[in-house]
């Protein structure tokens, strides 16, 4: 339940500038004496700074604490080597497959009508609501040695348990509803018109959809790839519950974090943390200038 | 659900694709929860009861629960004071601080909790001032606090946003018209208005806290009965091999994350009942 939110309200641009300041006369009815003002803007701006900027600049201050060499051998050791390429294998293989079920599913839950619609879109946003721990501990008990298909797995020598594809799927259900929750709103937004004429003039279904509809939800689908592969690489909950933390084999980055911390190696954990940190601000960067292009993506095209 | 009957268009393609979605949200999403509701079954109730009362199980809840409902309230109060800041003045930096308000969001949980234990620690940038007025942060009960206020800010200030700015000027303007005081017309007219935003932000700030892992096991101190979160205990018991502990603990979170969308979707069907905004 994390970033669904701000995206299904972030359509309707925060920016205050763009209200029509019609009674410009009474605005002083509509704010607080000066030193009112001053106090709140102060509480936001020290509460904000403390809790969420200083962090950030930690991150940064402990990667780089014994120089720029050091920060640099940390990050190019074959373990943490190993670690960046499987987070980038696993957000590859979530992203894609979350890319593909998110446009299906868009596809037949925005331009339909259907009885149950509300609690279908409820159902594909609960891994929101899961804690990452459980979102872990259900493959656990699926895949497991005492899972329900552990024996049979075990017998056929098939590794899905503290292995890549336990890991790929864990992350696969943390990120499940971030392509869908982007799309539906906009697809439904934008109905179903243009598809309806592309049909009637010959198009076929997929054609339509790759000629027509995709380029009209261009950007929501960026804004869904980007939200679901920040959380896909930086996933530690769940992922740490089916890992197994074999060293060089099904550690990602995350799980590189913590084992290095634990180890006291801290140096070397900042580091890899200030990848992901780098990750995290250029996905708010992106996602500011995505939203822009949503805004006018959302309002109806003139022809 | 026929692919005749309620359909509003002449698209194809319904049937393939609700097809594709049902089966791939089973697949990932519908069948590995069941199975969590399956393997609670293999246990007795006095089984389930015995787990779920022990003295250590109960206190991870009562430490997951109570440390999240109060970080959440925290979020409430400065949830509000910083989505006022942000939507109703302008100062320096305020796009840039509008911005920052989603980095818990984007921020992995590990990279948040390693560097919120770095801070608050003994000798950290904030630790260290605290520890000479005698409060000690990291690794303490605290320290769990601290970091579920961390992750849950963004949750109250980006669902009241929207909210307070499409708030009519004119509902202000007639109660100042009319001789309220401007601290009547705020308490009185504009909080309740903001009321069942404030409440969802609220429980979703609530049940993000309570399911939280990785920013907090760095800096809890995991002592068990005093600083161990239920999720940690969760882990620990799969560590252990105790699957059957591990599961009743999970049904129990698992229940109570139901229990608080059921009441966000309520809340958010009394907030489109309520007079809209313009």
């Amino acid at each position: 339940m994390t970033m669904e939110l701000r995206h299904s309200l972030s359509f309707v641009a925060p920016e205050p500038n763009a209200r029509p300041r019609a009674s410009a006369a009474a605005g002083h009815l509509r704010t607080e004496p000066k030193p009112v003002r001053v106090v709140i803007i102060a509480i936001a701006i020290t509460f904000l700074s403390g809790f969420v900027v200083l962090p950030l600049v930690v991150v940064f201050a402990q990667a780089f604490s014994k120089g720029a060499s050091a920060y640099l051998a940390a990050l190019s050791d074959p373990e943490a080597l190993a670690a960046i390429r499987l987070t980038l294998l696993v957000a590859a293989i979530s992203v894609t497959l979350n890319l593909v079920f998110g446009l299906i599913a868009a596809w037949a839950i925005a331009k339909f009508d259907f009885a149950g619609k509300t609690f279908l879109i409820t159902l594909i946003d609960l891994p929101f609501s899961v804690s990452p721990v459980i979102s872990g501990l259900v493959f656990v008990l699926l895949f497991g040695a005492q899972g329900f298909w552990g024996p049979w797995l075990q017998a056929h020598n098939v590794h899905v348990l503290f292995a890549v594809p336990g890991i790929a799927l864990a992350t696969i259900f943390v990120t499940f509803p971030f392509v869908a929750r982007a799309l539906i709103p906009l697809m439904q937004e934008q109905g179903t018109q243009e598809e309806e004429a592309a049909i009637s003039l010959g198009a076929s279904g997929l054609q339509t959809f790759f000629r027509v509809t995709l380029p009209n939800i261009k950007w929501g689908v960026l804004y869904g790839v980007l939200l679901c592969n920040a959380r896909a690489m930086g996933e530690f909950g769940a992922v740490s519950v089916v890992s197994g933390h074999i060293r060089g084999q099904t550690n990602t980055m995350p799980l590189l974090v913590e084992i290095r911390y634990d180890e006291y190696q801290f140096v070397s954990s900042f580091a890899v943390a200030s990848l992901l940190a780098m990750l995290a601000l250029i996905t708010l960067v992106a996602k500011t200038i995505l939203e822009r292009h949503l805004d006018e993506e959302e309002l109806p095209r003139e022809h | 659900m026929s692919t005749s009957a309620g359909r509003r268009s002449t698209l194809p393609g319904f049937g393939l694709t609700m097809g594709l979605t049902l089966t791939w949200l089973s697949v990932i999403v519908l069948i590995p929860l069941a199975g969590l509701f399956l393997k609670t079954l293999e246990l007795s109730p006095d089984q389930f009861w015995n787990i779920l009362t022990s003295r250590r199980t109960l206190n991870a809840l009562k430490i997951s629960f109570g440390l999240a409902l109060a970080a959440a309230l925290v979020n409430l109060v400065m949830g509000t004071i910083i989505v006022w800041a942000l939507v109703r003045y302008r100062f320096p930096g305020r796009r840039l601080f509008d911005a920052i308000v989603d980095v818990p969001f984007a921020l992995p949980t590990a990279v948040a909790g390693i560097a919120l234990t770095s801070l608050f620690a003994q000798k950290g940038w904030l630790g260290a001032p605290l520890a000479a007025l005698g409060v000690k942060v990291a690794f303490t009960p605290i320290g769990i606090f601290v970091a579920m206020i961390f992750i849950g800010i963004p949750f109250v200030v980006r669902t009241v946003q929207p909210v307070l700015i499409d708030l009519d000027p004119e509902i202000e303007e007639a109660a100042a018209s009319l001789g309220a005081r401007r601290w009547q017309t705020v308490f009185r007219v504009i909080l309740p208005s903001l009321i069942p935003a404030l409440l969802t932000g609220l429980a979703l700030a609530f049940a993000r806290a309570v399911g939280e892992y990785g920013s907090v096991i760095f800096i809890a101190g995991n002592l068990p009965n005093v600083s161990e979160i239920a999720p940690l205990l969760i882990v620990i018991r799969l560590s252990e091999y105790r699957y059957a502990d591990a599961t009743a603990i999970a049904v129990v979170m698992l229940v109570a994350s139901f229990l608080i969308i059921f009441v966000v979707n309520r809340l958010q069907r009394w907030a489109q009942t309520r007079i809209p905004a313009h």
